[in-house]
């Protein structure tokens, strides 16, 4: 299972090499507007070209929490190692730490709020849903942690061929340094971003102007979590049928044993038929936690919705506000043409006790004026900030959302396929036993 | 089924042969058997209208299989030889269920046909139109006249669980096909098949049969028959022979087993209905998915369309299991139960016997004529043990046959579905690598 996430994620990397170039260009330029302070050096690469990265093992611990309550949670070995020294044939022993869920959402959240125009890979579920009878749905269960292993190393992996998030110093000294990394992360302050951003996503407000195609995305990224939903249910459904129907099949295997006993010439055809009764029975475990994988990659690509959405909204976030900031300085230069005419066109509070209380003096309105053309300045300073700003959300976080686009056809399509062969799998190990039966039988 | 005679006279007896032989008083048999039939003739008289309740009883061959040749096959022993299916003479089928309506009732009546070369019959194929109460009636008559033969059971007349329609067309089907299995089974029978009652029920027109099972032991007869079989089941058998504990004890074991087998089919079908019901949904939600994509839509819609075909192809499957294996391990539960009975009357016979002859061991009167009913009941314990060896020995094969090729049939059935899906998957997997190209040597399928 390992190598098929290392895969996807080697395929995403020379994927989103290959079409971030340029974006990274841009990226370098104006990571101003981001945290520089925490990127490497490192320019068009990504991290997973110089160092392999592995979600080796995972381990109970207990010990104190906050409340100073004893409690029970899972950690993960992260094991690094140069890239070099691999292909050079020497394996010296990774360099590893131990993390747990709760870091990893800690580094996810600290990159959600510091490349906002990313949309940043999606942590494994943190509990179990879509889970089907015969599965577990305890967070301790050692096949759920299993696979909530493979799905830390895979955001692992794909953050590290992400050619901004890899060069990130915060996610390196994540996979480098154990002990200490919780203090700098929130020393970067991005907590109080976090909550924030939060707020932000969450209030409601109208654009005038957004870009369509972020519009579309965000329409996409709903009817995408609906239906991949949907698909996990029925197929929840399908596999706790599919369960019954293989179990059942036991059951002949244990009466097909007693019959042989009481019978002559047939005993032996029916005995040997019952142990392929079992076989098939015990068969339908294998396929169906091989089917658990597919099921894990669409729950990336369900999560991964929010993240899309996310960034969707953000755009209409800087939309809003630049739209807010055009907005007020139109009104600026409203008022002061206004002031400048003496005619009053728009209704204002000023314009109707001026009209009650008669008209100003000349001095103050001249103060008056001095006032709004400072403010008209300081406006068109601000529109002129907010649409570079703007025109450079929606350039990067188009860029990357392409990147997504192309990553999402391709690991997607995969999954199908290896559906397909799944399926394969499952038709012929059938073929195999009933084939199997069937001569049996002809012996009875 | 090939005609062994018995070497020597047909005396009842005889130890090495499973012979079958009717109850005449003991006596040689001649050669010229003329005589002999009209013996038959006049016991077989006395036994059906005698008074005597001691005497009457269907253990002989019922009244109007005297004169045909087939009953030479009773001397004959049972072996049948496997695979010698060229000497088959006689073919029936049923099929075409149709609907009649009257004014008192509605009911079902099938199409028998049949197709035969025994010169007993006038021509070579008859049509009949016959409703599930004849095929009770023949049923009823057979085991009748041959108490100790074990006659295929038919279909139960309603099925109480599952609130089943009396008349849907699933129920019609199934009963179709069962009925079609009895007279099969019947036919294939080297005693039964020769039966009058047989012969009739093929061939003859409706008004026919409806005043040929008008005659035959009336009620009277077989009102005394049930009350000597009770009294006999209330004494019980002292000294049953070795050879019938085994069958007895076989009987249940088999009978337990096959009923689970019955159970486990039957609860299979209801799972995979259950598992083609959730499968029906996923084929379109691959289509909903397929209308927001774009690069996507292709293998969407392919995975789709895989989904849509297995789903047929498992309803193929489980038609398969509902027509075929359930059916013939309800079918040879319910024989469990025959054989019970079968078992039972043998007993009953053997009971009546030794009640006899504790009789004699007492009363001082009417010795001689309790000497002659003792000599009797011997020749038919006889004669009925010697029919049930020999005919357990043909439902033994039977059994086995029929068993097996339900058994092989499912399995082949089973190999059939995934072989077809598999074919399905993998035109889908071919279909998407000539897109991908390169990357295709990543994505060959396992190899089981």
């Amino acid at each position: 299972m390992r190598t098929t996430a290392a895969a996807a994620a080697t395929m995403a990397d020379s994927g989103s090499g290959d079409i971030a170039v340029t974006g990274n260009r841009d990226l370098a330029a104006g990571e101003s507007g981001s945290d520089a302070k925490n990127t490497t050096a490192e320019q068009g690469t990504t991290l997973l070209k110089t160092m392999e990265i592995n979600v080796a093992e995972a381990e109970k611990r207990t010990g104190k929490n906050a409340v100073n309550m004893l409690e029970t949670y899972t950690v993960y070995l992260i094991e690094t190692r140069p890239v070099d020294t691999v292909s050079e044939g020497i394996s010296p022993t990774p360099d590893s730490l131990w993390r747990r869920y709760s870091e990893f959402e800690i580094l996810r959240n600290y990159l959600l709020v510091t490349y906002p125009f990313v949309v940043v890979p999606p942590l494994p579920e943190k509990r179990a849903e879509f889970v089907w009878h015969k599965l577990s749905a305890d967070n301790m269960d050692p096949d759920f942690v299993e696979r909530r292993r493979v799905g830390l190393e895979n955001f692992l992996l794909r953050v590290a061929s992400h050619t901004a998030l890899s060069n990130d110093k915060i996610f390196f000294t994540f996979l480098t340094e154990e002990n200490g990394w919780k203090e700098i992360v929130f020393e970067t302050g991005f907590q109080a971003k976090a909550d924030s951003r939060l707020k932000a996503l969450n209030a409601t407000f109208r654009v005038k102007n957004p870009d369509k195609r972020f519009a579309e995305m965000k329409h996409y990224g709903d009817e995408l979590q609906s239906v991949i939903s949907q698909l996990l249910r029925v197929r929840a459904r399908v596999a706790d049928r599919l369960y019954g129907v293989y179990k059942v099949h036991g059951n002949y295997g244990r009466v097909f044993s007693e019959w042989s006993a009481i019978e002559k010439e047939m005993g032996d055809g029916l005995q040997s038929a019952g142990h392929h009764m079992d076989a098939y029975a015990a068969s339908v475990d294998d396929i169906l936690e091989e089917e658990e994988h597919y099921a894990d990659q669409l729950k990336e690509y369900l999560f991964y919705m929010d993240s899309l959405k996310a960034v969707c909204r953000k755009h209409e976030l800087t939309q809003f506000e630049l739209e807010m900031a055009a907005q007020d300085l139109s009104s600026k230069k409203q008022q002061r043409e206004e002031l400048a005419t003496g005619t009053v066109r728009t209704f204002s509070l000023k314009g109707m006790t001026s009209k009650l209380f008669g008209q100003e003096t000349p001095e103050q309105r001249e103060a008056k004026m001095k006032v709004l053309e400072e403010q008209i300045q300081e406006g068109e300073e601000e529109v002129k900030e907010k649409n570079s700003e703007c025109d450079e959300f929606v350039n990067n976080a188009w860029c990357d959302i392409e990147r997504f686009k192309d990553q999402k056809d391709h690991d997607l399509k995969e999954a199908l396929i290896s559906y397909a062969i799944m399926q394969i799998s499952m038709c012929k190990k059938g073929i195999q036993v009933w084939s199997n039966a069937k001569e049996c039988f002809n012996k009875m | 089924m090939k005609l062994r005679k018995e070497g020597g006279g047909i005396m009842s007896g005889s130890a090495t042969e499973p012979a079958v032989l009717p109850p005449s008083p003991a006596q040689i048999v001649p050669t010229d058997l003329s005589e002999q039939m009209l013996e038959l003739d006049d016991d077989d008289d006395l036994e059906v209208f005698s008074k005597d309740v001691t005497v009457t009883d269907g253990g002989a061959f019922s009244t109007s299989d005297q004169i045909s040749p087939c009953s030479l096959l009773n001397q004959y022993g049972f072996e049948e030889e496997e695979g010698d299916s060229n000497v088959k003479d006689i073919f029936v089928t049923v099929d075409n269920p149709e609907s009649h309506v009257t004014t008192i009732e509605t009911f079902i009546t099938y199409r028998v046909l049949t197709k035969t070369t025994r010169s007993e019959f006038d021509a070579s194929e008859y049509e009949v139109r016959r409703r599930y109460q004849d095929f009770l009636w023949l049923r009823g008559r057979l085991e009748e006249a041959h108490p100790t033969l074990i006659v295929h059971p038919l279909p139960e007349k309603f099925v109480v669980k599952g609130m089943v329609e009396r008349f849907s067309d699933d129920f019609i089907e199934t009963r179709k096909r069962a009925l079609h299995r009895f007279l099969n089974h019947v036919a294939e029978h080297p005693i039964l098949s020769c039966s009058e009652d047989l012969k009739v029920f093929l061939t003859a027109q409706a008004w026919e049969l409806t005043s040929h099972k008008k005659q035959g032991p009336g009620f009277l007869s077989r009102m005394g028959e049930t009350v000597r079989a009770v009294a006999a089941s209330v004494r019980g058998v002292r000294n049953r022979p070795e050879q019938f504990n085994a069958m007895q004890e076989y009987v249940e074991s088999f009978g337990q087993k096959i009923s689970s087998l019955d159970k486990i089919a039957q609860r299979i079908v209801k799972e995979q209905k259950e598992y083609l019901e959730e499968l029906r949904e996923c084929g379109p939600t691959y289509t909903l998915w397929s209308g927001s994509e774009e690069e996507l839509v292709e293998p969407l819609k392919g995975v789709a369309s895989c989904l849509d075909r297995c789903c047929k192809e498992k309803e193929d499957q489980v038609r398969q299991l509902s027509e075929h294996l359930a059916p013939t391990l309800h079918e040879y539960a319910l024989c469990a139960d025959t054989l019970k009975a079968v078992l039972r009357r043998r007993d009953n016979i053997q009971a009546e016997l030794e009640a006899k002859n504790d009789a004699l061991a007492t009363k001082k009167i009417d010795r001689e004529a309790l000497k002659e009913d003792i000599d009797k009941l011997e020749d038919r314990v006889e004669w009925a043990n010697n029919a049930l060896k020999g005919d357990w020995n043909r439902w033994q094969r039977s059994k086995r046959r029929d068993l097996r090729s339900a058994f092989v049939h499912m399995a082949e059935k089973n190999v059939d579905y995934y072989e077809k899906c598999l074919a399905v998957w993998e035109s889908f997997l071919v279909s998407q690598r000539t897109e991908f190209g390169d990357g295709a040597e990543r994505r060959l399928p396992s190899t089981s």
